[in-house]
């Protein structure tokens, strides 16, 4: 029964090109586009779960850098009121005063540098608490699924299939959680200090084209960071071997 | 299974051969499910067709195949010099109490994990040497895989799941559509085309998978225990209708099972314990009805 002369044959050379193993193995962007927003979209619950740690992040990011220019704006308008103030009255004296103009402009100035520095330390908090969220929820977004890339890989899905799908998947979750953590963010501050100084005049204080600026910024920081951090585990799940995903339990 | 038409009261019946009287009248329908069994083994035929290139005689060969699973400080051998060889067009059964290996044993056929030692061949050639391309292609093209827990895409459609080997094989969107819908049809699953796994029962979601299973022509099916998780019904349909793939298309099943009603349709019979085989049963053994395999 042991085909000692078809043994022979196999372990030759020859043996890899009588059957014509090929290496045409595709995925379509197109496809590939599909396939992760659609996992986004049916899912949408599960999806808000994870997208909420972006969200959160960017909105604190987003809340930090909007009370920032509104407090600008603020400070820019009670500036240029005391300035009109100054100037009527010395119109007024008739009597030029440079030394108290030059004070009330000083004060200003050493306040904004002390917020400035703080301000600094506030982004660079809502970062770090944006990145570790964000990291968080793609770790636990690949690993659930486990199961479900072994299968992929049965079905003939290369490795780079597997990164593809997920890093798709990321950048539309990105975008998706950093509008909403954006807008959140923006909103909350713009409402507070709406009611804070009795009026809505803080909108039209503040420098919208700053604002906007910042704006697009987080949602820029939100989707690369939530592509950043699922580069690692879509890689590390990607690599593992069928047998290995598919046994995994979760 | 099929659905079929009694010729006494017109009664439409879903059957998967089993009962072979009309419930309703009584009348005899065996004719009728011979008719329509011979219109799905011609159907059959032309959707699952083996086109390998060349004829070996044997489909997958193992040589010494050894696996060690190393669990902190312990090593535990799941597979001891295993030397298998698994003929074209076979149905072979991998028997064996759980833990015994023959799960570790589909996974080194199939490609899916990487033995310590030995080899393992699949059209003569050997695993081991495969690139990553390679072996994708390998399991795209050549191997469909069946699983004790179905492992459908849960969030795509019968459908999808089914095309979806079909699309990293580079097929057209149309002879995508033409061929899911023709692989439904065949595990009579035709009008659930857009259900999701969850709105399947146990035993559609098993047929989707045979189906998935099939995307491609493989020349191998392999089956890690498909009938582990469905009752004793359900079960019997999923494993004839393997053996009727097996028959009309000459495609080769290798399954892992522990589970008896696999012995009836099985040529072979590969009894494996501790990791090593124990003994090899024929169906000719089993079933002196059966000439034997003819070329023995």
């Amino acid at each position: 029964m042991l085909d000692v002369e078809g043994l022979a044959k196999a372990t030759g050379a020859g043996g890899k090109e009588k059957i014509k193993i090929q290496r045409q193995i595709t995925l379509p962007w197109v496809e590939a586009v599909r396939i992760s927003v659609r996992n986004v979209t049916i899912r949408l619950g599960r999806t808000m779960i994870t997208a909420s740690g972006i969200v959160l992040g960017i909105a604190f990011l987003s809340s930090v850098w909007t009370s920032g220019v509104i407090q600008d704006g603020l400070q820019q308008a009670r500036f240029e009121q005391e300035r009109e103030l100054v100037a009527a009255t010395t119109r007024d004296q008739a009597k030029p005063d440079g030394g108290k103009t030059e004070d009330s402009a000083a004060v200003p100035g050493e306040e904004k540098q002390a917020q400035n520095s703080k301000r600094i330390w506030l982004v660079v908090m809502s970062l770090l608490v944006c990145g570790v969220g964000i990291t968080n929820a793609m770790l636990m977004s690949v690993t659930e699924r486990f199961r479900e890339i072994g299968t992929m890989k049965c079905l003939g899905a290369l490795d780079s299939f597997i990164v593809r799908l997920f890093l798709i998947e990321a950048i539309a979750l990105g975008v998706l959680g950093s509008v909403l953590g954006t807008l959140l963010g923006h909103l909350a501050m713009l409402g507070i200090f709406a009611l804070r100084e009795r009026s809505l005049s803080v909108a039209a204080k503040m420098d919208w084209g700053q604002m906007l600026t910042y704006l697009l910024l987080c949602i820029l920081i939100g989707t690369v960071l939530s592509l950043v951090s699922a580069i690692a585990p879509a890689v590390r799940a990607a690599r593992m071997r069928p047998a290995v995903a598919l046994q995994t339990e979760i | 299974m099929a659905k079929i038409e009694c010729p006494e009261c017109g009664e439409q019946i879903e059957t998967t051969g089993i009962v072979t009287v009309c419930p309703k009248c009584g009348a005899d329908l065996r004719e009728v499910m011979e008719a329509v069994g011979h219109e799905r083994d011609e159907r059959m035929k032309t959707i699952v067709r083996d086109d390998s290139v060349t004829t070996h005689e044997f489909i997958v060969r193992t040589r010494d195949l050894k696996k060690i699973y190393v669990m902190g400080e312990i090593e535990v051998p799941a597979l001891r010099d295993v030397d298998l060889d698994v003929r074209r067009g076979e149905y072979l059964s991998i028997m064996g109490p759980s833990g015994s290996g023959k799960s570790t044993l589909f996974n080194m056929i199939g490609g899916l994990d990487k033995p310590t030692a030995g080899r393992c061949f699949i059209e003569e050639v050997d695993m081991a040497q495969l690139d990553a391309f390679e072996l994708a292609w390998l399991r795209c093209r050549k191997i469909g895989y069946i699983f004790q827990t179905f492992n459908l895409i849960p969030v795509m459609t019968a459908m999808e799941n089914i095309t979806l080997p079909m699309i990293f094989a580079g097929m057209s969107t149309d002879e995508m559509m033409d061929r899911g819908r023709e692989l439904l049809d065949m595990v009579g699953l035709g009008d659930r085309l857009d259900h999701k796994p969850y709105e399947l029962s146990g035993g559609q979601q098993q047929r989707v998978a045979v189906a998935r299973a099939l995307a491609n022509s493989p020349a191998i099916v392999l089956a890690d225990e498909p009938t582990g998780n469905l009752d004793l019904h359900t079960g019997k349909e999923i494993i004839d209708l393997l053996k009727e793939l097996n028959q009309a298309s000459g495609v080769t099943v290798i399954s892992a099972t522990h589970d008896l009603k696999m012995i009836d349709v099985s040529d072979r019979v590969v009894h494996i314990r501790d990791g090593e085989i124990e003994r090899i049963e024929h169906r000719a053994d089993i079933d002196l009805e059966v000439g034997g395999m003819g070329e023995e």
